[in-house]
């Protein structure tokens, strides 16, 4: 965050602060903010107004915390105000942009008279002057050299952010929070440093842990690299620096302090606090490689194995996962506590959805790829056998079949009385669930793997004769559309609009009606994957291994996430983030808001299905023949 | 959090315009018995086919000595027991006061985009067997809008206007907008949603909280558009396609309207008059009433419920 330079510090902003006069009273707890947030209590008091922890009313069956950070514009020069303002929201683009393990999301932000707020990630968890506050000891080793790699991670994300660098410049142990799975966060955006420099008379940045050049008004990458090897000294020898002389770590050298400090530890701190910036560490990256050599001498950390890996990625792991004889490449379904998933050894799986203990399976002569449908106490699903199965829920005893001409590998959709699924044969069928007997088909002229979606009065669905069809119940055409590749994806109708892939790298909106395309949007590559439909937008995946998320009435994208390989399945929305996977393995969990990782898992085949939800538990099958269950 | 993103995305999506094979694709079906049809289908006891009526109004005012808005409007139902297409289009052109040409450049602006929206779709759906269309009809309005840039630029050299356009097709209403304009929805239970972002100097300063609603209202500068047609080339209007509420009204007008008549009395003036047209004179009286600083436009479509 570049900011307009002040002269060093004098007055602290924060005195004004606590002021009595009432102007700049804290929340009370019970208070809600944009009809929205919640304040449950303060958590922490910055330069500029207090963080609380609020509860998102959004989510009113959840409970989802978010810190809200509190900004009150005191400057009484409108124009000075003006520019708080501006900043501020400059500041929160920024931030925006910015995907990192070690960085909170932001979710919203908004004003309210003379106070801004920004709504970030939670953090449950200490900021590290709370740490040092809560003992007299200091920081063992192994934990400071394992947190300052996490800071020196982020630090080099933010260093080699484009178009421009990020200087954090204000890396303190106020500012680095520990979460639950002892990971650092870096909070405090610089957003309040904004703030400050509308007030005159203040350093941007803490005396104790900034380098001298700052105080000159000069900030590079090595003002963060200094600040981090003060906040090191800090948490190894419990000395503040604040309360020192400033620049004075070299004669408080940690081991005369803290003997049992090794002395390498002492040298790589001593280079990133050289008085001069040309001798510290050139960035981020190359202190974090003396860090991580130590690390792996000392054995903090393991001495194999790579560090490269991002945080959430090694922090997520399956509750558990069930091994089949062969790939899964469909999607699982969760019923009354039942997981019931199909995999290309031909059978259908039933297992306790909170254990993952087998219970049942149903061989067919195929292999199953679609999702199984349940229904009225039993499982509908299609095989590569041709065949539509229907099993007992409960105990996967077969009731009946139904014969088609070719591979099915469409999920089946039920409305009144009446199976319909689509087969390789080229019919979509309706079948009926009395009789066991169709009572009519649609002919198109390929394979229908996309789902039909049902309303009230029609039947919507794609096939691979590039078209795309909408029928009503008597099983005739009410129209058709024709795009230039196959419609693999399975639509879905929100108010009056059906929505759908295709592979020739269009997503469309057309009228549910009439058939007009209302808008199109255009993906760099075809898609099979069906979108999923949020508050007001649609996420769908490519080809081109995006994740989209746009606007469903004008089409705007919101945001796009690149994903490392092609994403085939539909990414599903639970809660306030999308899960997905790709051809490669990787399974994601984005933010809904903002399209930023959450967190990654590395399966061992592709991921060519959908994910699925219940009780807070994610399932999602994988090539490697596993299906895996995940803490949402 | 939509505008962060909307600041950082300003990518503009790719259009597209391709040509669609027609294909031959056999359909052979066996209807469902009568009662299992029964068991399908449902009670419908909507107005068929779905219908709506348009009103409008227009004054000079009472402070100015002439119009320089434009106002167009078209209604048209085809019903053959098959498919029932509602077509409908609103247009509301506010010529830029103090702008050489500000009438003409509105006038320009009116006749060009409802002669290329009928002749391309209002056309379109009288055809006996129509091709698909090309475009896509967000990207057909947008075009059209380009081609008004265009006109106007060339028969009101120096003139500018706001447009807005509502397209009603179906159950789908499509709002493209520059300037500031305004298409609003008014459900019978009183609720007034705003479906267009004035782009003006006056709405960016809300965004960015640096005044108020109230405050916008009195400012010297509410008067500045930050986009409009007849400035520079080329113009992206914000298009959007939303479902038709069951009943209520979609108004469109000008801010010689909206600037002088508060939402609350809109809406009493909308909701006491069944006819669409007498509700468009009550609300222009009103705004008479407070003054009449500017040129009133405004178009009432009422939608049967
Ligand atoms: N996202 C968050 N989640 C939980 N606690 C937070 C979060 N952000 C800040 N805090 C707490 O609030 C304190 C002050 O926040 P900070 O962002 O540093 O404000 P300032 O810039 O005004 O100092 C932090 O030290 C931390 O303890
Ligand atoms: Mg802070």
């Amino acid at each position: 965050m570049e900011l307009p330079q002040d002269q060093p510090g004098t007055r602290k902003i924060t005195e004004t602060l606590d002021n009595d006069t009432g102007t700049f009273l804290q929340l009370h707890s019970g208070v809600v903010l944009a009809e929205r947030y919640q304040i449950q209590d303060v958590i922490g008091v910055g330069g500029m107004g207090s963080v609380y922890r609020a509860r998102d009313l959004h989510f009113p069956n959840v409970i989802k915390l978010v810190a809200v950070k509190e900004m009150i514009n005191q400057a009484p020069d409108p124009v000075v105000r003006k520019t708080i303002v501006k900043n501020f929201e400059r500041e929160a683009n920024i931030l925006v942009t910015l995907n990192h393990p070690s960085i909170p999301k932001i979710y919203d932000f908004f004003s309210h008279e003379n106070r801004s707020y920004l709504v970030l990630e939670y953090i449950n968890g200490k900021d590290l002057e709370a740490i040092l506050k809560s003992s007299l000891e200091p920081i063992n080793e192994d934990q400071v050299i394992i947190w300052s790699i996490q800071i020196c991670d982020v630090l080099e994300y933010l260093h080699t952010h484009k178009p421009e660098p990020i200087i954090f410049r204000d890396v303190k142990p106020s500012n680095i929070m520990i979460n639950q799975s002892n990971h650092v966060v870096l909070v405090d955006f610089g957003i309040a440093k904004m703030f400050k420099t509308g007030q005159k008379g203040t350093m941007i940045g803490t005396e104790g842990y900034s380098p001298p050049e700052q105080y000159r008004g000069d900030a590079t990458l090595q003002t963060d690299i200094y600040a981090l090897g003060a906040t090191m000294h800090h948490l190894l020898t419990h000395r503040d620096p604040r309360l020192e002389t400033p620049f004075s770590f070299g004669e408080r050298q940690i081991r005369q302090i803290n003997p049992l400090v090794s002395k390498e530890l002492e040298t790589i701190i001593n280079t990133a606090l050289e008085y001069n910036p040309a001798d510290r560490f050139a960035n981020a990256s190359e202190m974090k490689a003396a860090l991580v050599a130590l690390a792996r001498r000392t054995g903090a950390l393991p001495r194999s194995g790579s560090n490269n890996l991002s945080l959430s990625e090694q922090d997520v792991k399956p509750l558990w996962w069930f091994e089949c004889e062969d790939e899964i490449r469909g999607t699982p379904t969760v019923d009354n506590g039942l997981l019931y998933v199909g995999s290309y050894d031909n059978n259908l799986y039933a297992l306790d959805a909170t254990k993952g203990q087998f219970l049942w399976k149903f061989a067919t002569k195929g292999g199953i790829v679609a999702k199984p449908l349940v229904a009225e106490n039993s499982v509908f699903f299609g095989s590569a056998d041709n065949k539509l199965y229907v099993v007992q829920a409960r105990t996967g005893k077969f009731l009946w079949e139904f014969l088609t001409n070719g591979a099915i590998h469409c999920s089946p959709k039920i409305a009144e009385g009446h199976i319909f699924i689509g087969s390789d044969d080229g019919n979509l069928y309706a079948v009926n669930i009395s009789t066991f007997q169709k009572s009519w088909e649609i002919h198109t002229g390929g394979p229908v793997r996309s789902s039909p979606f049902l309303t009230k009065d029609m039947i919507y669905f794609g096939c691979e004769a590039n078209e795309f069809i909408c029928s009503d119940y008597r099983g005739s055409i009410k129209w058709r559309y024709l795009t230039k590749r196959p419609v693999t994806s399975s639509p879905i109708v929100a108010d009056g609009i059906v929505y759908f892939a295709s592979q020739d790298a269009n997503f469309y909106a057309l009228d549910a009606k009439s058939g007009w395309v209302i808008w199109r949007f255009r993906m760099a590559k075809g898609s099979v994957s069906s979108p999923a439909l949020g508050e007001n937008s649609l996420i769908f995946g490519s080809a081109d291994n995006f994740l989209y998320c746009v606007d469903k009435s004008s089409s705007r994208e919101q945001w796009r996430y690149k994903c490392d390989h092609q994403v085939s399945g539909s990414p599903f929305i639970y809660k306030d983030a999308i899960y997905c996977g790709t051809a490669s393995g990787s399974f994601y969990s984005i933010d809904y808001a903002s399209g930023r990782l959450r967190w990654k898992f590395i399966s061992g085949g592709a991921i060519t299905g959908s994910a699925t939800a219940f009780n807070d538990v994610i399932y999602v099958g994988s090539t490697d023949h596993k299906v895996y269950a995940f803490m949402a | 959090m939509n505008n962060i993103l909307k600041n950082i995305f300003k990518l503009k999506k790719e259009k597209s315009s391709e040509q669609f094979e027609p294909g031959v694709t056999m359909v052979q079906t066996t209807p469902l018995s009568e009662d299992q049809l029964k068991a399908v289908s449902f009670a419908n006891v909507a107005l068929r086919p779905p219908q709506f009526l348009i009103g409008c109004g227009q004054s000079v005012g009472l402070q100015r000595d002439h119009n320089e808005d434009t106002i167009f409007s078209m209604s048209s139902i085809l019903a053959d027991g098959r498919n029932d297409v509602p077509f409908g289009l609103c247009v509301v052109a506010d010529g830029m006061g103090g702008h050489l040409n500000g009438e003409i450049a509105s006038a320009v602006a009116a006749r060009t985009v409802a002669r290329i929206l009928i002749n391309k779709i209002y056309t379109h759906l009288l055809e006996n067997n129509p091709d698909p269309m090309e475009e896509s009809l967000q990207e057909t309005i947008e075009h059209a809008v380009n081609e008004v840039q265009k006109n106007v630029v060339r028969y009101a050299p120096g003139g500018g206007t706001t447009l807005t356009i509502a397209l009603i097709l179906g159950e789908q209403v499509t709002i493209a907008h520059v300037g500031d304009s305004r298409a609003y929805f008014i459900y019978p239970d009183g609720r007034i949603q705003r479906l267009t972002k004035d782009h003006s100097l006056v709405q960016r300063m809300i965004d960015l909280e640096e005044i108020t609603e109230a405050e916008a209202k009195n400012h010297p500068h509410r008067n500045v558009l930050l986009k409009a047609i007849g400035q520079a080339e080329p113009v992206y209007p914000d298009v959007q396609t939303h479902q038709i509420p069951k009943s209520g009204h979609l108004m469109l007008c000008s801010d010689g309207l909206w600037g002088v008549v508060a939402e609350a009395d809109l809406y009493r003036s909308i909701s006491s008059q069944s006819d669409p047209a007498l509700a468009c004179k009550e609300m222009i009286n009103l705004a008479n009433k407070n003054g009449g600083p500017d040129n009133i436009s405004v178009i009432l479509v009422k939608f049967q419920g």
